[in-house]
C-alpha cells in the first residue's frame, strides 16, 4: 500500500506512531519519520492511524484495484 | 455560442496536456478530474515510473529504512490519463498550441499546465562531477546510489552546502555513524533561508552531533584517485578534507529552458502567473490557456507586497495544483486565487524545523517562545512593524497562531503567547546574505510607441 504523509500539517500528536509502529516512528520529539510503502498485513492498523490522525494529515492510496501501471512512452 | 457553452464543451472534450508528472502535476490531473473533466488528459515526464514522493529522499530513503523505489505517491483517485514518460519537453508553441517532445512528436492541447519543477544544480565542473562517489540528490535514482555508497560505510562524506537538503544528509550520515564534513559558503547553515539567528542555531545543533562543520569556505576542486574515485577535496582558504562520497547539495535549477521562445515570461527565476496560476506572457499579459504550478511557478503574494515568488515546497506545489486544475475547467467569475501562505518543514539532528511564512521577506527577527539553547522556541520574523513569518523548533503546534497574525498584519514584535516566554526578547536585524526575491538576470527590452504596438522582447537571461 502507498502511503503520504503531509509534513507540513503534522503537528507531532504521535498517534499514528502508537497505532502503526511498523509504518510511523517519531524521530526525537516531534519529528514524524513514515514508511511510505508498508506491507498490505499492516494496513488495518495504517488505515486506523490515518483515521486517527487529529490535523488528518496521512493520505492513504484510494485505489484499491489501481489503474493499470503507467505505460512508458515509444522510445 | 457563449463562453459558458464553449466552458462545458471544453469540459466534456477539450485537452488538456501536463507537463511534468511529479507531485504538482499528479495532484492538477486528480484535481480536473474531481472538477468533471472528462476531455483527453496526457501527462509528459522526463521520469520513467509513476509520480513518487520527493521529501523521504533525503531522509527515510538514506537511512536505509525504505527502498529508494517505495515513495510511489499514493493516488486519490483515477486519473484516467494518456502518460508519455521519459521524454522532456522541449519546446511549447503558442501559436498552435502544442508541446514539443524531445524525440520530436508534437502533443497538440487546449490548455496546458507547466509544473516541470527544479533540478539538481550539479557540481561546476563536469568532469569531477562525473567522479565515482560524487552525487547530487533530487531524483529516487540519485537516493539510491548515495544509499549504497552511505551503506558501504564511507570513512568520511563531504556535504557541499548546508542548505535544508544539505543539512539533512549531514544529519543522516552522524544518525549512521558516519563522519561528514559540511563545507558552506555562507557564514553558517541555513543562513539564506532562515537568516543569521537561526543559522547559529543551525550550526550549534550540527557540531554538537559531530558535525566537521567548516563555514565561510568553498570548495574549489574535488580531486579523483586513478580509478576515477573521488578522494579529496580542495578549499579556497588552502586547506583540503578526504573522504569517499561528496554530496553536491547547492539547491536546484528550474526546468524552463524549455520555454525559451515560447514568449512567456519564463527564465531562471521561474515562471511569472497570476495567484491563479495562469502565466504570464513576456509582456506581462496574463495568457488563457496557459498554467503553471509548483516549484517552477512564481506567484504574486498579496501578503508580500504582491511580490511575486516562487518556492520549493511540497506543500505549495499541492495548493497550486489544485488551485490551476480547478481555474483551468471554470470561468472568471469561480476562478480561485492561490493565497495560502508557505508553509515548510525540514527534519534534521532529531529536532523538526517548520516554517510559515517567508521568513527572507523581513528586517527584524525575535525569539518569542521557548528557549534556544534547547533548540525548542519559535523566532518570529518582522518587516517594518508587522509579522511577516514563523519558525519554530519543536514547537509545531504552536505555527497556526503565528499564521494568524501574519494573515491579519499584525505588530510587530507580538507577544509572547505562552508562559514560557524568553528572557531576552529583544528583536535583532534578521542580517540576510542577500536579497532573495529579486528576478536576477530578468533583462527585456521593450520597443514601439504606439499603445497597441508596445511590446516586450527577452534580451539576456544570464546565470549568475
Amino acid at each position: 500500500m502507498r502511503v503520504v504523509v503531509d509534513l507540513s500539517r503534522c503537528e507531532g500528536y504521535a498517534q499514528c506512531a502508537f497505532l502503526a509502529p511498523d509504518a510511523f516512528r517519531m524521530h526525537g520529539e516531534e519529528a514524524l519519520m513514515y514508511d511510505p510503502a508498508p506491507d498490505d498485513d499492516q494496513r488495518d492498523r495504517v488505515l486506523r492511524a490515518a483515521a486517527a490522525c487529529p490535523v488528518q494529515a496521512i493520505l492513504v492510496d484510494r485505489l484499491e484495484g489501481r489503474e493499470a501501471p503507467v505505460e512508458a512512452s515509444r522510445s | 455560442m457563449t463562453s459558458a457553452d464553449n466552458l462545458q464543451a471544453f469540459k466534456r472534450e477539450g485537452r488538456i496536456v501536463i507537463v511534468g508528472a511529479s507531485l504538482a502535476g499528479l495532484r492538477a490531473a486528480e484535481t480536473l478530474r474531481e472538477e468533471g473533466f472528462t476531455g483527453s488528459l496526457t501527462m509528459i515526464g522526463d521520469e520513467l515510473g509513476e509520480p513518487y514522493d520527493r521529501p523521504p529522499l533525503s531522509k527515510q530513503v538514506l537511512t536505509g529504512w525504505v527502498a529508494a523505489d517505495g515513495t510511489t505517491l499514493p493516488r486519490r483517485r483515477d486519473v484516467d490519463a494518456e502518460w508519455l514518460l521519459g521524454v522532456p519537453a522541449s519546446g511549447l508553441d503558442l501559436a498552435t498550441n502544442h508541446v514539443r517532445l524531445a524525440d520530436g512528436r508534437d502533443i497538440p492541447f487546449d490548455r496546458v499546465l507547466i509544473s516541470t519543477g527544479v533540478r539538481a544544480r550539479p557540481w561546476f565542473v563536469e568532469s569531477e562531477a562525473a567522479l565515482d562517489g560524487v552525487f547530487v540528490l533530487r531524483t529516487r535514482e540519485h537516493a539510491e546510489g548515495l544509499q549504497r555508497a552511505l551503506a558501504a560505510g564511507p570513512s568520511r562524506v563531504l556535504v557541499i552546502g548546508a542548505g535544508f537538503t544539505g543539512s539533512e544528509i549531514a544529519s543522516i550520515c552522524r544518525e549512521r555513524g558516519i563522519e561528514v564534513t559540511v563545507a558552506e559558503l555562507a557564514p553558517a547553515p541555513l543562513v539564506g533561508a532562515l537568516g543569521a539567528m537561526i543559522g547559529d542555531v543551525a550550526a550549534d545543533m550540527q557540531r554538537a552531533h559531530g558535525v566537521d562543520l567548516r563555514c565561510g569556505v568553498k570548495v574549489t576542486r574535488l580531486e579523483g584517485d586513478a580509478q576515477g574515485r573521488f578522494c579529496r577535496a580542495h578549499f579556497d582558504d588552502g586547506s583540503t578534507v578526504d573522504a569517499d562520497v561528496a554530496v553536491v547539495a547547492l539547491g536546484g535549477i528550474r526546468n524552463t529552458e524549455w520555454l525559451r521562445g515560447s514568449g512567456l515570461a519564463a527564465g531562471v527565476w521561474g515562471i511569472a502567473c497570476d495567484t491563479g496560476c495562469r502565466a504570464l506572457d513576456l509582456n506581462g499579459l496574463v495568457t488563457d490557456d496557459v498554467f503553471a504550478a509548483g516549484d517552477v511557478a512564481r506567484c504574486p503574494n498579496p501578503v508580500y507586497e504582491y511580490r511575486l515568488i516562487s518556492l520549493e515546497h511540497w506543500a505549495n506545489a499541492v495548493e497550486q495544483a489544485e488551485v490551476a486544475a480547478h481555474n483551468m475547467v471554470n470561468g472568471q467569475a469561480d476562478r480561485w486565487p492561490h493565497l495560502t501562505l508557505p508553509v515548510f518543514w525540514s527534519i534534521q539532528f532529531g529536532v523538526n524545523i517548520k516554517s510559515v511564512g517567508v521568513p527572507t521577506f523581513a528586517d527584524e527577527v525575535i525569539v518569542s517562545q521557548g528557549s534556544v539553547s534547547d533548540h525548542r522556541f519559535v523566532a518570529v520574523y518582522g518587516y517594518r512593524g508587522r509579522v511577516t513569518a514563523a519558525v519554530s523548533f519543536d514547537n509545531a503546534k504552536w505555527l497556526d497562531h503565528y499564521r494568524k497574525l501574519i494573515e491579519t498584519a499584525a505588530p510587530f514584535p507580538p507577544p509572547c503567547p505562552t508562559p514560557d516566554q524568553p528572557a531576552d526578547t529583544k528583536p535583532v536585524p534578521v542580517d540576510f546574505p542577500g536579497p532573495q526575491l529579486l528576478a536576477q538576470g530578468a533583462t527585456v527590452v521593450v520597443t514601439g510607441h504606439d499603445p497597441g504596438e508596445r511590446r516586450v522582447t527577452a534580451a539576456q537571461q544570464h546565470h549568475r
